[in-house]
């Protein structure tokens, strides 16, 4: 495996009972660059982010087959601890979903997962993952405060501070910025353009201009197949497949 | 709209209402028969005394020994309950998510045991309480009742936990906790306010409900003072 590869996907299959959803798929994704899966919506996207952490063993009718390899352990293998696979990666979902708990909490808890007991260093991190979110001026009054209290965009970048606390070195993003106003969005994708130096990241969006604003490789998912993969500039500037072309085109999503 | 579609509309209207006041109406009389008839003969005494010499008879004393009873009875049995119930329905809601069969099969079964009449358990409670030659005591009566709540408390319970978002659970999962630090961690704090519902409605089943604790129980006219030893003694049995 080439040392700048993060996450190296090989003939992932995906069935959900007699439907396939994901089709051989082969994907590499570098490590500190911004991967972002494109595609409209039902191609599998979402599936493929969960399969990386393993979020697919909640649903027994998702058949997983096939080899991701990250730092050259097979993370599909039986005997890997999904515990510790899960806290190599942060979530951000389409949603946020803050913990039920005070906003220190819920940072506070997953420093806790990764073995932080100690009070004053839980302090100390809990300030620095939220400044790291671009969210503890906004908040460092209200910190005893339930996390559902915070705004949408808000909660969203609490919920990316929580993914970060757990010391992940992967982010996996799910349209993170589908339901935020514009605002909010353009702080998280800041955040992420920041993040990348540390941090390998895979977005999924069927945001064109955003993808185009902040990816490096681009993955073009059509109805469960990867069509095309290549850099930002190769994709959006000369798509080799026709169907990448219309996708791009506006002709259809 | 037309004649006839207003015609209807006003028609299925004035059914709502005459149904709703049928109720409030009905609600109003049993309500104002409760306190036209119980007021003057409710009294402080009452309510603190025990019986004195067959109160039943129309002699004096009061209820305390029943009030005091129910309390103990239901009060017991709904711990009991939500200390077994609350286990289950997070088993059912966190451990077994992959296995949705079973977990069908399961709910239909404790929806079954909800319908079984409360004398039912009764009777159970008393073939038990003969089996193992014990007599009428509090801690049988606490026992049988904890029997004929435990489907509601724990259903009751089972359909809040049921509604946390599954993206809550997915959020959770991804900070790399493990099922039972979600279970007790994410699930009971999201649905705190259901369970103590869950809780409300077993307790206000166990105290209202004679039939389960008429052979189980026992009856006495008067109070005990009691070790939790004498619990199990037939503190309550009958003189």
């Amino acid at each position: 495996m080439d040392h700048n590869t993060k996450i190296e996907i090989r003939d992932l299959n995906v069935f959900a009972g007699k439907t396939q959803i994901l089709r051989n798929v082969n994907i590499d994704i570098p490590k500190n660059k911004i991967t972002v899966i494109l595609g409209p919506s039902g191609c599998g996207k979402t599936t493929l982010l969960k399969c990386l952490n393993r979020l697919t063993d909640l649903y027994p009718e998702l058949k997983v087959s096939g080899r991701i390899m990250i730092d050259d352990n097979n993370i599909l293998a039986a005997k890997e601890d999904i515990y510790k696979l899960r806290q190599q990666m942060g979530l951000l979902s389409q949603r946020p979903y803050p913990l039920p708990m005070t906003i220190y909490n819920n940072i506070a808890y997953a420093l806790k997962l990764r073995g932080i007991r100690n009070r004053r260093e839980t302090h100390k991190l809990v300030m620095h993952y939220l400044q790291q979110a671009n969210l503890w001026d906004e908040i460092r009054t209200r910190l005893r405060e339930p996390a559902s209290r915070l705004s949408i965009g808000q909660q969203q970048r609490l919920c990316l501070a929580r993914g970060l606390a757990v010391n992940p070195e992967i982010i996996l993003a799910d349209e993170p910025t589908s339901a935020l106003d514009p605002i909010s969005s353009q702080f998280i994708e800041e955040t992420f353009v920041k993040l990348k130096n540390d941090y390998t990241i895979v977005l999924v969006t069927h945001v064109l201009r955003q993808a185009k604003r902040i990816a490096d490789n681009v993955v073009f998912m059509y109805l469960g197949d990867v069509i095309e993969q290549g850099s930002v500039e190769e994709v959006f500037g000369n798509p080799k497949m026709e169907k990448t072309k219309l996708y791009l085109g506006g002709t259809f999503n | 709209m037309t004649r006839a579609q207003k015609v209807e509309e006003k028609f299925f209207k004035l059914l709502m209402i005459l149904a709703t006041y049928f109720i409030l109406a009905i609600l109003a009389i049993i309500i104002y028969s409760i306190f036209e008839k119980g007021l003057k003969s409710i009294s402080w005494e009452m309510l603190t005394q025990v019986p004195q010499g067959g109160y039943y008879y129309g002699k004096g004393g009061g209820i305390l020994n029943a009030i005091l009873g129910s309390l103990a009875l239901a009060s017991g049995a709904t711990l009991l309950a939500f200390l077994i119930g609350l286990p289950v329905a997070l088993y059912l809601n966190v451990f077994l998510i992959r296995h949705k069969r079973m977990i069908s099969i399961i709910r239909f079964l404790l929806d079954l045991v909800w319908g079984i009449p409360s004398i039912v358990y009764g009777a159970f409670g008393f073939s038990l309480l003969i089996f193992f030659g014990l007599q009428t005591s509090l801690l049988a009566g606490i026992l049988t009742v904890t029997l004929f709540i435990l489907p509601i408390m724990i259903r009751s319970m089972d359909e809040i936990l049921s509604t946390v978002p599954v993206g809550l659970q997915e959020a959770a999962y991804s900070l790399g906790s493990n099922k039972s630090e979600i279970a007790f961690k994410i699930f009971t704090r999201q649905s705190f306010s259901g369970i103590i519902t869950a809780v409300l409605l077993s307790f206000g089943r166990g105290i209202g409900d004679a039939a389960a604790v008429l052979f189980t129980a026992g009856y006495t006219d008067h109070l005990q003072v009691c070790s939790p030893g004498d619990l199990a003694n037939g503190i309550t049995r009958q003189k």
